[in-house]
């Protein structure tokens, strides 16, 4: 076995076999893992991170396809990492996200690695984040993130992606459901695919009618207070203001996708322009330092918890005599 | 790490179309915990070799139903060196006469899986496998 060193070093010279076992190990979170990561980190933040989330069937993998073919033409480097669920009953999983980029093999400027979540909800791997971060060191122009078929909550992808592809089809659902809180408020660039089936006028529709409800508005400090302004025809387009355009494509017919892609670069321009990188890039680091440390607290709360207290407590719990709040609290300031 | 996953790419090279033994044994795969890369049909030896690089995978099971075997694993198997891929094994499962399993075992292939055999046998053979890796 290599040394992680020596992997990193044949990695940035343009080894894929290093990238390839450098992303297990980050995948498997071995301690040689953790110990690449911390070594890679400083060569992150380069690479352009782009999330393609949506439900099942509306045709991500065929769209993150078609996606990279359009910037191997822009002769930019493309690394996809797709994610595909785990069994919850097997901890099996079949990925198939591949199956749909055929067409991408034989060309060394583009790197495609399937996922499994392996537990975590949310839409992505626990891993993935620093899975893009490996790409990324290794000097990839464009990150394309690929989510599981996602539902109405799995929206972490916003945490790990600078800019995210929301992906609709016909025939999913109506205006209500488009009012609905969930992945649609995380989209910078909403697509209808399979634009050349029935309905795809009343889906943009819906999605349109949904952008105007929640967007037309616009906070502003005015003499030191904050007042909500709308953004109508009578006032001027505000600059720093991202309308989330709806694009239709037919990914299977590279249909659109030029469009997707200018989208994509248009809106990383607008968040240098504006300072938002800077500010998404904030909150998303913190949600991220939150995010271990919970999962380290919590790791070593049971360590020294042990199993049998944690037994004798849930019995507790089971039996009525303490309530589960305060067997928390109890844990806590035990520890 | 001993829970680590086995992750298997499982690919038809080859131009027969017949996926259909290839997903049942990608769907028991899965089902006995493991990783499956599921690849699809007609895929040239090159593809096969570049998608096991990329996915770092433990094993590579071929599904060829074709008759063409004999010309097809020669080719894997010598692009799999060529990536320094050596520590990657090979199973073939699909239509194979008696008379080339022994050819195919001696160019490096680890287990030869004809009609019949069992997907029990088949998931025995990849744990052993991950157990010596």
């Amino acid at each position: 076995m290599k040394s992680i060193e020596t992997l990193i070093e044949e990695m940035r010279s343009g080894s894929r076999r290093a990238l390839a076992r450098l992303i297990s190990q980050v995948e498997n979170e071995t301690p040689d893992g953790q110990h690449a990561l911390k070594l890679l980190y400083p060569h992150t933040g380069n690479a352009a991170t782009v999330g393609i989330t949506g439900a099942p069937g509306t045709g991500k993998s065929s769209l993150v396809n078609t996606m990279t073919k359009e910037l191997r033409r822009r002769d930019k480097t493309v690394a996809v990492v797709a994610v595909d669920p785990t069994s919850p009953f097997s901890g099996g999983a079949v990925l198939g996200d591949r199956f749909r980029m055929n067409d991408l093999a034989g060309d060394k400027g583009v790197f495609i690695r399937s996922m499994a979540t392996r537990g975590n909800l949310g839409g992505l791997a626990r891993a993935t984040f620093d899975v893009v971060r490996v790409l990324d060191a290794a000097g990839f122009d464009y990150v394309l993130i690929e989510t599981v078929g996602a539902g109405q909550s799995e929206v972490d992808i916003a945490k790990a992606a600078q800019t995210t592809v929301v992906v609709e089809a016909p025939g999913l659902g109506d205006d209500i459901q488009a009012i609905k809180a969930g992945i649609l408020e995380i989209a910078d660039i909403i697509v209808v695919n399979k634009a050349d089936r029935p309905g795809v006028k009343n889906t943009v529709r819906a999605l349109r009618a949904m952008l105007d409800l929640g967007h037309r508005q616009k906070m502003v400090a005015h003499h030191g207070q904050l007042m909500l302004m709308q953004d109508g025809p009578d006032t001027e387009p505000e600059y720093d203001f991202w309308r989330v355009p709806i694009i239709q494509t037919i990914a299977v017919e590279d249909d659109g996708i030029a469009k997707v892609i200018d989208k994509i670069e248009e809106h990383g321009e607008h968040l240098r322009e504006t300072g938002m990188d800077s500010d998404r890039e904030r909150l998303r680091l913190e949600t991220e330092l939150v995010d271990r440390l919970q999962d380290a607290l919590l790791r070593d709360l049971l360590d020294k918890t042990g199993p049998d207290e944690l037994e004798a407590l849930l019995q507790q719990i089971i039996n009525r005599e303490v309530d589960p709040a305060s067997a928390v609290r109890q844990l806590v300031s035990a520890s | 790490m001993s829970d680590r996953k086995i992750r298997v790419l499982i690919a038809k090279p080859g131009l027969d179309g017949h996926d259909r033994g290839a997903k049942v044994i990608a769907r028991a795969l899965r089902d006995a915990g493991m990783e499956v890369i599921y690849t699809g049909l007609r895929q040239t030896p090159e593809m096969i070799v570049e998608a096991a690089l990329q996915e770092d995978v433990d094993v590579v099971g071929l599904s060829i139903l074709s008759g063409a075997h004999m010309a097809l694993a020669p080719r894997i198997m010598e692009l799999m060196y060529e990536s320094e891929l050596d520590d990657v094994a090979v199973i073939i499962g699909g239509i194979i006469p008696d008379e080339d399993v022994e050819p195919l075992k001696e160019m490096g292939i680890s287990g030869v899986f004809g009609p019949g055999a069992s997907t029990e046998s088949i998931i025995a053979h990849i744990r052993g496998l991950a157990a010596r890796a």
